[in-house]
């Protein structure tokens, strides 16, 4: 659903034959495939690098500059790799976007093929998404059979390969290093860069990591052009953006807006407002590893550059909403323990902090918090935040920061009552 | 081999076929699921095969094996339920949710199987279908907005060894069927 004029990734979401090859070609599916087939691959680079689009898993690389920068005359080959592990916690648009128009993710994933002079394809999509799977490999073997994809790509003499690998429950692996090791059949865990996947990535060759949302966004660069993708969102942010909506808010559920739509019309027009008409206290812009924002900023525009400057970030554009009758030290409780156990070990600042995060957390949440528990929260927050490999610690240390900075009364009414202020029963018992 | 016989030793192969001829280790995922389809867990003989059949050692598998969480090396329910209780779904009462399930299966936490061998639970990190929180898998196949009285309904359904049908795509019948399913392939479980 999307309150734009022009849908542009849920444009075919009322219309279920596009899920069927036929369907989808029907409504001008894989025609942008074929005019690619007929680009030179520093072309097709171009048109991605002038449309602006930028990456849009959590971290905004601008794409075309990413495809750019693999090298073709290594001798070895190279590779595209579909991360589909969305996994960060409140996220789940890649999930509708794929079981809605899954030849759209094939169409994409070939387009950026032929722009780094790919092969092989993988999609890594994360092992809980089953049906969605089912749902891609269907399509997979459609687009073979109708000779889309495989050794004569659209009969134009171009092979284009492409492999489904499912995961098995591990959110470290949306981290593209640890995603690519996972699919080298290691261990899940993140490769220190450089090199960077560009120049050595998969089995050490030239590497692309895309996210699926990003992809599904090339078909129409490609056949409409860069000036139409800029013609929505802002200078710096173009195009739309999916944005799941959960929590504590009347409809729930996947929407496409501009760039720089503010997080109030998402709230309020898209998703009915807060539950029960309750007041707005907290809300993640970009799932649980983005710094929670608060009802003061409603109205920043959801874009790379307006929740940076708002002291958070874009992330994956999961708002996850907490209402006044919440307690932030129990929700940062629990989106902490998910960091302890997702933690993948590497690392002793995001292995041992976010562990002794949820021992301090429970503690001061089940009302036997001292005063000295916050410094030492603060104290962990920081000696977590750009501490460790990659950026999962930094989630552990977004949600103990932010929710530090913004709800320190919370913290102290806990520890003064010695009892979570939003929960009816007192708490008797004090472990030392 | 005692795991991979007959036709998953053909299956075997077959997946490992799917990656380029010089990197047959990127099979080792696949493979532990398909394993897991014919054992209901992975056992170290399982681990052992795999190893075997890509030329690595057991203690290799073995630290793929428990790196992740949807591979089960314990013995394990027939059907396997798993209940997000990340913060959106929290947020919509999955505490509950998941009160309700160990209730209405008679387990305490900590039970890995129930008593009669049916049921494994398991909580579960965001399972990304936060638009329609509690978010529940039957045998990964996914059940929406789900009460505490609804749990209990779909609890009672496995444990009178019916599969309830769920939002979105096919149920599966068991823990191994779906297991299959993940290792991509089609059909019945061996």
């Amino acid at each position: 659903m999307s309150p734009l004029a022009e849908p542009r990734l849920t444009r075919h979401w009322d219309d279920p034959s596009v899920v069927a090859i036929d369907g989808y070609r029907a409504a001008g599916g894989y025609e942008a495939l074929r005019t690619a087939l007929g680009m030179a691959p520093a072309d097709i680079i171009e048109v991605v690098k002038a449309s602006g689009l930028r990456g849009r898993g959590g971290a905004g690389f601008p794409t075309g500059m990413k495809w750019g920068f693999v090298p073709t005359d290594t001798g070895k080959p190279t590779y595209v790799v579909v991360n589909f592990d969305e996994s960060e916690p409140g996220t789940c648009n890649n999930r509708e976007l794929a079981e809605r128009d899954p030849h759209r993710l094939l169409e994409g994933t070939a387009i950026a093929a032929l722009a780094i002079g790919c092969r092989t394809a993988f999609i890594y999509i994360r092992g809980e998404y089953l049906w969605q799977s089912i749902v891609l490999e269907r399509a997979i073997r459609e687009a073979y059979e109708a000779a889309v994809l495989g050794p004569d790509a659209l009969g134009s003499g171009t092979p284009i390969d492409v492999v489904l690998h499912r995961g098995a429950g591990a959110y470290i692996c949306g981290e593209e290093t640890a995603l690519l090791n996972s699919l080298e059949g290691l261990r899940g865990q993140p490769r220190l860069r450089p090199p960077f996947p560009a120049v050595e990535g998969l089995y050490a060759s030239p590497t692309v990591v895309n996210n699926v949302e990003t992809l599904m966004n090339v078909p129409d660069i490609v056949a409409r052009g860069a000036d139409w993708f800029r013609s929505v969102g802002t200078e710096k942010s173009p195009g739309t953006k999916m944005v799941t909506i959960s929590g504590k808010v009347e409809r729930p559920g996947n929407y496409e807006v501009a760039l720089g739509t503010p997080f109030r019309e998402v709230l309020e027009d898209l998703a009915g407002g807060v539950l029960g008409g309750r007041a707005l206290k907290a809300w993640t812009p970009g799932g649980s590893s983005t710094p929670l924002l608060t009802a003061e900023h409603a109205d920043v525009g959801l874009d790379y550059e307006s929740l940076a400057a708002a002291g958070s970030m874009l992330g994956t554009a999961a708002i996850m909403v907490m209402d006044e009758t919440d307690c932030v030290v129990d929700a940062a409780t629990r989106m902490v323990e998910f960091y302890a156990h997702e933690s993948c070990g590497k690392c002793t600042p995001c292995r041992e902090g976010s562990w002794w995060a949820t021992r301090v957390l429970g503690r001061i949440e089940q009302g036997h918090g001292r005063p000295e528990d916050l410094p030492v929260m603060r104290d962990l927050g920081r000696n977590i935040l750009f501490k460790a490999f990659c950026a999962l610690a930094d989630g552990t240390a977004s949600v103990i920061n932010s929710s530090l900075q913004h709800f320190a009364d919370e913290y102290e009414a806990h520890v003064r009552e010695g009892r979570c202020p939003a929960k009816a029963h007192d708490v008797v018992e004090v472990v030392a | 081999m005692a795991v991979f016989e007959g036709r998953a030793a053909e299956e075997a192969r077959q997946i490992i076929g799917r990656y380029p001829a010089a990197h047959a280790r990127s099979a080792i995922m696949p493979l532990l699921y398909l394993a897991q389809s014919i054992e209901g867990m992975i056992s170290r003989e399982a681990l052992r095969e795999i190893g075997e059949l890509l030329t690595i050692t057991t203690a290799e598998v073995e630290g793929v094996a428990t790196f992740y969480s949807m591979y089960r090396l314990r013995p394990t329910g027939t059907h396997v339920v798993n209940v997000c209780t990340n913060l959106a779904c929290k947020l919509r009462g999955a505490g509950e949710v998941y009160e309700a399930a160990h209730e209405a299966a008679g387990m305490v936490h900590g039970q890995e199987v129930s008593d009669d061998g049916t049921l494994t639970l398991h909580e579960e990190e965001c399972l990304g279908v936060c638009d329609f929180a509690p978010a529940v898998q039957v045998n990964l196949a996914n059940h929406d907005d789900v009460t505490p009285d609804r749990m209990r309904e779909l609890i009672g359904a496995l444990r009178a060894g019916e599969v309830p049908a769920p939002a979105r795509g096919p149920a599966f019948a068991s823990f191994r069927a779906a297991s299959r399913a993940l290792a991509g392939l089609d059909g019945e479980p061996v």
